[in-house]
């Protein structure tokens, strides 16, 4: 189980500090649970922050009790966090397989590796040899991101927008995988979105807006507000 | 045993494995096997320079020659010029390497200066591995020298690594390409320590339809030095393309002067350099996975330099 315990993030923006988290605190100990709110509200921030990319200025991080706020990304790692990034980083000269085998902590059989990308939706064969480099599609890199988490298969797994890039036929796929995945790990899932369909299968549903928690419950209690609220929140500032 | 390290010792295996086909193993500046095939045939230099002449027939298809070049005493320097005459439509892998393993206090040298004459619509692939080691305080020099000259419609592959215990190097090579000739160079470099490499290509682009296509990658750790000259002349209608990319990390210090001569409104000629430290959201994302700092530059040296 994960808790943020009132998480505030500053990052320096020119001569002053500017606050992009404020006060932020939830736990994650449902299966899913989904994270959404408008552009630039903080949620990858916040994503960053459980994974021990960001260091908050202020609050906790627990994670099944334990203080983790000051343990590095490779220490969460290893304790049992996964983070699929919202915009996946390339790497010349690494393939797909190298990656795959790298996320899941030893050395896998090619066939092993093909799982995991068929998984995501992607001809195996043709993706195991290729270098993530510049040459793969957004879309294709995103498939590759998720199946890099499903490789670990930890107990908290954090996807940030893991359905930006991908066509809608694959749509229904992806929350299968999300599913398999959940039965597999027994694990929690936190999934950054902006989609209907991936909040409609969450056990609980957070909104952030401005930094804050504006919103958390059940989507029954969630998304009818949302909704109606979206009419042009950008306006109002 | 780290990652490269690993890696290292497969370079090696490659090149104490016993060949098959046309062979000439040079050991201390003496012949230590030799053999000629049907088509491949390794002789002695007619000059006074050492080295060999080796004849390759047009009727070679997919044959390969090896000969590689092992210094195990210290304070040994030698020049070796190899002559290599590649016959109208042969087709043909050559394998050369060099492995110092210096263990006294004095300077071991090897300076191989290979020259390729490659007929009409020939194909080569050259393969060319640089090693060294040693645990005294002697260094390892290797000064690699490879003159190609394509004749039309030939085509050249090389592929030139030099990844660990080479304290000094300068590797020049020249191309001149007839019309329709191609050549192609893929070069890999990692220095640490104190050592220095320089690269100093010169590829000359004759005859009409010539191109050439010459990356080079290299990791420049700790307080090693590098160099690279690379000049491509566009003599008429050709295309050329250069590259050049290097990851550079603790004092390293690395310098990439391009250069590019049109000498004909046809002639299409592009120079990329790119020269960086390892982008922090790479070793982020390895991190991620469980990996320390340390292991996430090593696998992604490993990656680029493979
Ligand atoms: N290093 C930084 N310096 C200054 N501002 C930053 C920095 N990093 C993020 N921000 C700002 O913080 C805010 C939150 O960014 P974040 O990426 O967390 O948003 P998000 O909710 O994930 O948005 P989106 O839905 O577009 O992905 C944005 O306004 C962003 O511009
Ligand atoms: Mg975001």
């Amino acid at each position: 189980m994960l808790e943020l315990q009132h998480i505030s993030f500053a990052a320096a923006d020119g001569d002053t500090n500017k606050e992009i988290l404020d006060d932020v605190s939830l736990t994650v100990s449902e299966r899913f649970v989904a994270i959404t709110g408008p552009n630039g509200s903080g949620k990858s921030t916040l994503a960053k922050i459980i994974a021990g990319i960001l260091t908050p200025t202020e609050g906790k991080i627990l994670f099944n009790g334990e203080d983790i706020t000051g343990l590095s990304v490779t220490e969460r790692a290893r304790k049992g966090i996964s983070y699929a990034f919202q915009q996946p980083v390339r790497f010349k000269g690494l393939t797909v397989k190298d990656l795959v085998s790298l996320a899941a902590g030893r050395h896998i059989t090619v066939s092993e590796a093909c799982n995991y990308l068929s998984e995501v939706g992607l001809c195996a064969r043709d993706y195991i040899d290729r270098e993530v480099n510049a040459s793969l599609s957004g879309g294709e890199l995103k498939r590759i991101e998720i199946a890099t988490v499903l490789a670990r298969g930890t107990e908290l797994s954090v996807f940030d927008e893991p359905e930006a890039g991908i066509d809608l036929w694959s749509f229904q796929n992806l929350i299968s995988v999300f599913e398999k995945m959940h039965a597999r790990t027994q694990g929690s899932i936190l999934i950054i979105s902006h989609q209907e369909r991936i909040l409609n299968i969450a056990d609980k549903i957070v909104v952030i807006a401005g930094g804050k928690v504006s919103k958390v419950g059940t989507k029954e209690e969630v998304l009818p507000g949302l909704l109606a609220g979206r009419i042009c929140p950008a306006l109002e500032n | 045993m780290d990652e490269l390290e690993k890696m290292l010792l497969v370079q090696i295996a490659d090149l104490h494995k016993v060949p098959d086909g046309a062979y000439n193993i040079r050991k201390n500046g003496e012949a230590d096997g030799r053999r000629s095939t049907p088509h491949i045939r390794i002789e002695q230099r007619k000059d006074k320079k050492s080295g060999i002449d080796i004849f390759i027939s047009s009727e070679t298809q997919g044959e390969s020659v090896h000969i590689p070049v092992v210094i195990t005493e210290t304070d040994y320097r030698e020049t070796v010029y190899n002559d290599f005459y590649v016959e109208d439509g042969a087709d043909v892998l050559i394998i050369a390497g060099c492995g110092i393993h210096n263990c006294g206090q004095a300077t071991s040298e090897h300076s191989g200066v290979h020259t390729f004459h490659v007929g009409k619509n020939a194909k080569v692939k050259y393969v060319e591995k640089h090693y060294a080691s040693g645990d005294g305080n002697g260094e390892n020099v290797m000064n690699p020298t490879t003159d190609i000259r394509l004749a039309e419609g030939a085509r050249l592959e090389m592929e030139t690594t030099q990844i660990k215990g080479v304290d000094s190097t300068v590797r020049t090579t020249r191309a001149q390409l007839a019309a329709g000739a191609e050549l192609v160079i893929r070069e890999k470099i990692y220095t640490h320590g104190k050592q220095f490499a320089k690269t100093d290509f010169s590829v000359a682009l004759d005859g009409e339809g010539a191109g050439a296509d010459v990356v080079s990658r290299s990791v420049a750790a700790q307080s090693s030095r590098q160099e690279f000259y690379l000049r491509i002349d566009g003599n008429g209608k050709c295309h050329g393309h250069s590259e050049c990319d290097a990851i550079i990390m603790d004092d390293a210090n690395v310098v990439a002067i391009p250069a590019l001569a049109a000498n004909s409104v046809d002639a299409e000629l592009i120079h990329e350099a790119a020269i960086g430290k390892i982008a922090g959201e790479q070793l982020l994302k390895l991190m991620t996975l469980g990996l320390t700092e340390q292991e996430a530059e090593e696998q992604i040296i490993k990656g680029f330099l493979s």
